[in-house]
């Protein structure tokens, strides 16, 4: 038995999803650092605004438009609360990480010039590259990668050695959702701004694990997508601290983000409207504040203890199976395990044990540079949540022997 | 044989199986008893793009027939192309441009026919017939 002060079974009723089954099985879902499935709170929360207030925001003086308008913006101040954000001016409404990541790309062009250095962690998710990439095409920045060691944790030292003068934005994750290491971000934000550098945290993976405090963690940026932490798709935030945020230059352009138009100038409206040009996904940002609230009622203190649990076990049990290797043995882990079978392409393993019911990512995690890195074509990954059970991870484990078996 | 012939000959070892597992573990028999491309023919070229997992596909002239090798690092994807090769190797390209592929739907493949289905079956068959294509022009 895994010790928690979770019911989990009680939780898992939330989730209409876990109910289904998937080709006569019962649905083991172990696919949650893709996007994580969605409690019945959430979608009430998307249903009753379709059903009883849905309306375009702050430009409507009726009361459809003002509920709207007032609901959304208890989302913002629900996120800005959740993640410690000193003002909620400061959280910006967007289409998810992508979107978030390539909105400061975009405002960072001004600020750069031909020699300047941008950091990127080894373990980056391609929509955390390839922005950079094309920000150094446009200004002539030059892109250095902070190395990691085999056990898929950053070499500290040597992020030291590459910081310098020259350095202007290092960019890392939270969590790599290849491999599940949780990086030292305070540490990497001190140094950065001991050298002057901005700092971009994305969040991505790490938010339905762990609740960051930004204030104190001090960081510029930080990114988070609602669809990972039992919210919908295609909704987001990007935090930036206001110093920045008003000095980056608008990314969109469209309504809302002004404050006056005429054909000769436009003047920009004030944080956060600044960015957040056109009608915005209203419904999925009051979502997204429903996933909060729905998390925050469980409680991180107790989902991060489980998971630990549960990956503990998870990792001792997979690790019985003959030639079982697992990528990412970082010391500081969470929620995620990405391994491989000697002899065994991770495609197959994924695809016989799908036929089990059982849903687990396979291929290169959008990561390809961390695959080069391990010489492998892909891994199958097992990421996990606080809905899952032992008794799911029990059927991983038999449906990947099973998958051996038949394979070898 | 003509590839309708060898088609339904296909359909009928699969109608044996009852379930999936034994359709996959004949599936990876059959990949593991592919005719394997020769290593010089392993090239960039000869990868078909949208794949999850690697494959390589040759195809050459032998008089009038198109005859193809394949290989793949998945097992179960080279029990796909395996199928593929058999239903349309040694056949006059005309014919492997006009042949339907409608069998995989009826041997309990259906769901590696999406298109987004990572491992490219849908790409597999284009680019057999692709091949197909161009030795039909050379032959003219």
């Amino acid at each position: 038995m895994i010790e928690t002060t979770l019911d989990i079974q009680a939780i898992r009723k939330d989730f209409p999803i876990l109910q289904r089954e998937v080709n006569g099985k019962p649905l083991v879902y172990l696919d949650n650092a893709a996007t994580s499935q969605t409690p019945q709170q959430v979608i009430d929360a998307i249903v009753d605004y379709y059903q009883g207030y849905n309306a375009n925001i702050h430009r409507g003086v009726h009361t459809l438009s003002q509920e709207a308008t007032d609901a959304y913006e208890a989302a913002r101040q629900k996120i800005q609360k959740h993640f410690n954000i000193a003002h909620p001016y400061e959280v910006i409404m967007t289409s998810g990480t992508t979107d978030s990541i390539n909105l400061v790309a975009n405002g960072f062009t001004s600020f750069l010039k031909e020699g300047d250095e941008i950091l990127v962690s080894a373990m980056e998710h391609h929509s955390n590259i390839v922005p950079w990439q094309m920000l150094c095409e446009r200004t002539g920045a030059v892109l250095k990668v902070i190395p990691m060691n085999l056990e898929g944790e950053l070499m500290m030292d040597e992020y030291h050695n590459l910081l310098s003068n020259k350095t202007k934005l290092v960019f890392c994750n939270h969590v790599s959702n290849a491999l599940g290491t949780i990086n030292p971000i305070k540490e990497i934000i001190d140094a950065a701004h001991h050298v002057g550098a901005a700092v971009l945290v994305d969040g991505a993976q790490a938010a339905a694990h762990i609740k960051a405090d930004l204030q104190a963690l001090g960081v510029d940026f930080y990114t988070v997508s609602a669809h990972k932490m039992c919210g919908p798709t295609g909704v987001g935030m990007l935090y930036g601290k206001e110093e920045w945020l008003k000095k980056l230059p608008p990314y969109q352009g469209g309504g809302e983000m002004i404050a006056e138009v005429t054909f000769e100038k436009t003047t920009y409206a004030d944080l956060p409207h600044k960015f957040e040009a056109g009608t915005p996904n209203i419904c999925g940002g009051i979502a997204f504040g429903a996933a909060l609230d729905y998390m925050n009622s469980i409680g991180f203190d107790a989902i991060t203890q489980y998971e630990e649990e549960l990956v503990e076990y998870a990792t001792e049990q997979l690790l019985t199976i003959d030639g079982l290797k697992i990528y990412g043995t970082a010391v500081n882990k969470t929620s995620v395990i990405s391994f491989n079978i000697e002899g065994v392409h991770p495609y197959d393993i994924g695809s016989i044990v799908d036929k089990l019911g059982i849903a687990v990512r396979t291929g290169h995690h959008c990561a390809q540079p961390i695959m080069d890195f391990y010489k492998i074509p892909g891994t199958v990954r097992a990421s996990f949540s606080f809905y899952n059970t032992k008794e799911e991870v029990d059927k991983l484990v038999e449906g990947v022997k099973r998958a051996r078996n038949m394979l070898l | 044989m003509t590839i309708k012939e060898i088609q339904e000959e296909i359909i009928d070892e699969f109608s044996m199986f009852d379930d999936w597992m034994q359709r996959y573990e004949y599936m990876i028999e059959l990949g593991k008893a592919l005719p394997l491309i020769e290593e010089q023919y392993k090239t960039d070229d000869n990868l078909i793009k949208g794949c999850q997992s690697k494959v390589w596909v040759h195809a050459e002239l032998d008089e009038d027939k198109l005859v193809f090798t394949a290989d793949s690092d998945a097992i179960i994807t080279k029990g796909i192309i395996a199928i593929l090769v058999r239903a349309f190797s040694n056949q006059k390209p005309q014919d492997i441009i006009d042949a339907d592929v409608e069998f995989i739907d009826e041997i309990g493949l259906k769901e590696h026919l999406s298109p987004t289905r990572a491992n490219g079956l849908v790409s597999m068959i284009k680019q057999l017939k692709l091949y197909a294509v161009a030795y039909q022009t050379q032959l003219k």
